[in-house]
């Protein structure tokens, strides 16, 4: 019996994988969970200078979901590297970086510099819908669309996607997962270019752009008006989405969105899944990642399946 | 920082909207300092989604208690639980109140709460009695601001304590009518050091009224007092501006929407001088020098 599974070059001892942004550096887990079980930790998205993010509130709960606009708040990529990646070394299990950039370029050199402070794979955040335009216009070229005030999001485009990809890939023999946006109409297109750049494995979903009103004050209940919707309430488009791009590329996917169970991990993975990675249920049970791990393990134990490849995209259609 | 399933030992309604929870917690309840919460997870299912957070109210033995107020769904839930049921809840979280600036000869405190705030300041009360239990002079005064008489909580747990409680509620229904900031402020102008007998003035003393800039100069060269204070946003930033203008040591609990509680969704940021900190881990209590005015 065996639940280990590759992503390109990187091998994973299950897999489980914690999202981006919702496990901090990783180290703020470290009192509930044996990290080193863990499939492999992806950390915060780190841009190449310090970010101080978005306005408060930056989280509201909404019906089975929350909605976030932390805005890409990091210390960037020097203190990454300095104080952030020690801690990390020394994890028996998989690291890997999340990366964010205003261009193909910013993307590119981020991928070179941990790459060289011996990082072997990122995931490359192509979505992240809460970056205010005068902050960071994350595709400037694209500007002059007006009616889209630039806050168009690099996976929202082929070109853009195919070219921030080959960028990185330019730059790295790392792994490189590239992590899509759902505010698309036809993610498998995306997902495509992904694979033609050189991308080792595609990661969806990021959060949907959402919002949430106070009534009483008629003021937004966010500060930043819109934010990312995630949680259990995303699960079933998430999931619609990843079967989608699974038939359409061949390289690893990985599913994301409201993976709350063991069960809901296995419908991306019967979906086509090759990996999951667990975000919001993180904030309300840290050691989920640990339970979800074993609740596989019980149900390929149970089915009597030798190896978890024989379940990925195993969905029965007539 | 624990994440632990907790006996309910009981939950019992206080008023028409409040209600004690006591819980078996004895990791909690041994690490625990006044100021610190927990985040309780309020269902199984996914409504509420997220945790709850709360402070912890008092500590006794191995059992902790939240005081906490129907305001949601959350909370409904919360209240509908029975004892001998189980709470899974992770603390204690956040950094708690300084005491250092509270001990020593001479010293004392005025803890300031307004409606819920009270919830925290109680284990504060607790712990610095305990820690200077044989400093006779030592004197807390708590103030405690509602808007009605109902909503006064924890009058006589403070009077046990031996602490002198002044009371302001909107109506004027019990105490002093108005809001507490003012009898705060009244004592402040009175001058906290001047009586030299660990005595503060009655309230209402003529000197009350009087902001004499000398006096007031006097008084902070060495502030003997220290404010502790937990309320509604306004009612700290009135204390906010207070501690700077009376040049008084300060230390406000603030509280925002927040997602975990330990420091990874980074949801719960507060604007400060020094740029965004986190209310669960870097607070929830500040130093008002820190705070924007
Ligand atoms: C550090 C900290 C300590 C707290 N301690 C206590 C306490 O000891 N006793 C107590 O009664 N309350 C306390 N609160 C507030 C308490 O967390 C909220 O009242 C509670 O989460 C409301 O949940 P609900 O589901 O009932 O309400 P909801 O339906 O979620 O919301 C009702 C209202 O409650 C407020 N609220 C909701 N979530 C939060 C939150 N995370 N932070 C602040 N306000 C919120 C909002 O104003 C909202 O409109 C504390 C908050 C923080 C941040
Ligand atoms: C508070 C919060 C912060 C997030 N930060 C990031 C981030 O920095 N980079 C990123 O690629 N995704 C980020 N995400 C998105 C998650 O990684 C994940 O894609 C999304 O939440 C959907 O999964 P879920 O429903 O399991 O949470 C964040 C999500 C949340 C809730």
């Amino acid at each position: 019996m065996s639940i280990a599974v590759c992503l390109g070059g990187l091998k994973l001892k299950n897999p489980v994988l914690v999202a981006s942004g919702t496990f901090g550096y990783t180290e703020e887990f470290k009192g509930f969970v044996d990290l080193n079980k863990i499939g492999a930790v992806i950390s915060k998205t780190i841009t190449l200078e310090p970010r101080q993010g978005n306005a408060p509130p930056r989280v509201v709960e909404t019906p089975s979901g929350m909605l976030n606009s932390i805005g890409l708040e990091n210390d960037g990529v020097k203190h990454f590297i300095v104080e952030k990646l020690p801690f990390l070394r020394k994890l028996k299990t998989q690291v890997i970086a999340s990366i964010a950039g205003a261009r193909a370029a910013e993307y590119a050199e981020l991928a070179k510099r941990l790459d060289a402070a011996g990082v072997l794979a990122v995931e490359l955040n192509l979505s992240c819908p809460n970056l205010k335009s005068h902050q960071s216009p994350v595709i400037p070229w694209r500007a002059q669309a007006s009616h889209q005030k630039n806050n168009q999001l690099i996976s929202q485009d082929k070109k853009a996607t195919y070219g921030v990809v080959k960028a990185a890939r330019k730059m790295t023999k790392g792994v490189i997962i590239a992590k899509l946006t759902p505010n698309v109409t036809d993610i498998a297109e995306i997902a495509k270019a992904a694979e033609d750049a050189g991308a080792d494995s595609v990661s969806l979903v990021n959060t949907f752009l959402a919002m949430s009103i106070d009534v009483n004050s008629r003021r937004p209940k966010l500060g930043n008006i819109t934010g990312g919707l995630s949680g259990p309430a995303i699960k079933p488009i998430a999931l619609r989405m990843v079967w989608e791009a699974a038939q359409k590329v061949k390289i690893p996917v990985i599913g994301i969105g409201g993976i709350m169970t063991a069960e809901d991990a296995l419908e991306f993975i019967i979906a086509g899944a090759t990996a999951v990675e667990v975000g919001t249920a993180n904030f309300i049970n840290p050691r989920v990642s640990i339970e979800i791990i074993e609740g596989i393990k019980g149900y390929i134990r149970k089915h009597k399946i030798s190896n978890i490849k024989n379940l990925i995209g195993s969905i029965e259609i007539q | 920082m624990f994440c632990v399933k907790v006996k309910i030992i009981s939950n019992k309604k206080i008023g028409q909207k409040y209600f004690k929870i006591r819980l078996e917690a004895p990791k909690i309840a041994g690490e625990a300092l006044p100021g610190q919460f927990v985040m309780a997870r309020i269902s199984d299912d996914y409504e509420p989604l997220l945790r709850r957070p709360f402070s912890i109210h008092r500590v006794i033995g191995k059992e902790i208690e939240i005081f906490y107020e129907i305001k949601g769904k959350g909370t409904e839930i919360l209240s509908k639980k029975k004892a001998g049921e189980y709470l899974d809840v992770i603390g204690p979280l956040g950094n708690g109140f300084d005491l250092r600036r509270a001990k020593g000869e001479g010293r004392r405190a005025i803890i300031v709460a307004g409606g819920m705030g009270v919830a925290p300041l109680t284990f504060l009360a607790e712990k610095l009695r305990s820690i200077e239990p044989r400093i006779s002079n030592f004197e807390i005064a708590v103030l405690l601001g509602a808007r009605t008489k109902e909503q006064v909580s924890c009058e006589k747990e403070f009077k046990n304590l031996g602490c002198d409680v002044k009371i302001a509620t909107d109506d004027g229904s019990h105490g002093f009518k108005g809001r507490i900031t003012e009898l705060l402020e009244e004592i402040l102008a009175t001058g906290y050091t001047l009586t030299g007998t660990g005595r503060l003035y009655p309230y209402g003393h003529k000197q009350a009224t009087g902001k004499n800039k000398k006096q007031l100069a006097a008084c902070s060269l060495q502030p003997a007092a220290v404010v502790y204070a937990c309320g509604p946003k306004p009612m700290l930033k009135e204390i906010t501006r207070l501690a700077e203008c009376y040049h008084i040591p300060a230390w406000v609990s603030l509280e925002e929407y927040m997602a975990c509680g330990f420091g990874a969704c980074l949801g719960c940021v507060v604007q400060t001088k020094n740029g965004y900190k986190y209310v669960c881990k870097e607070g929830p209590v500040f130093n008002t020098e820190e705070l924007l005015p």
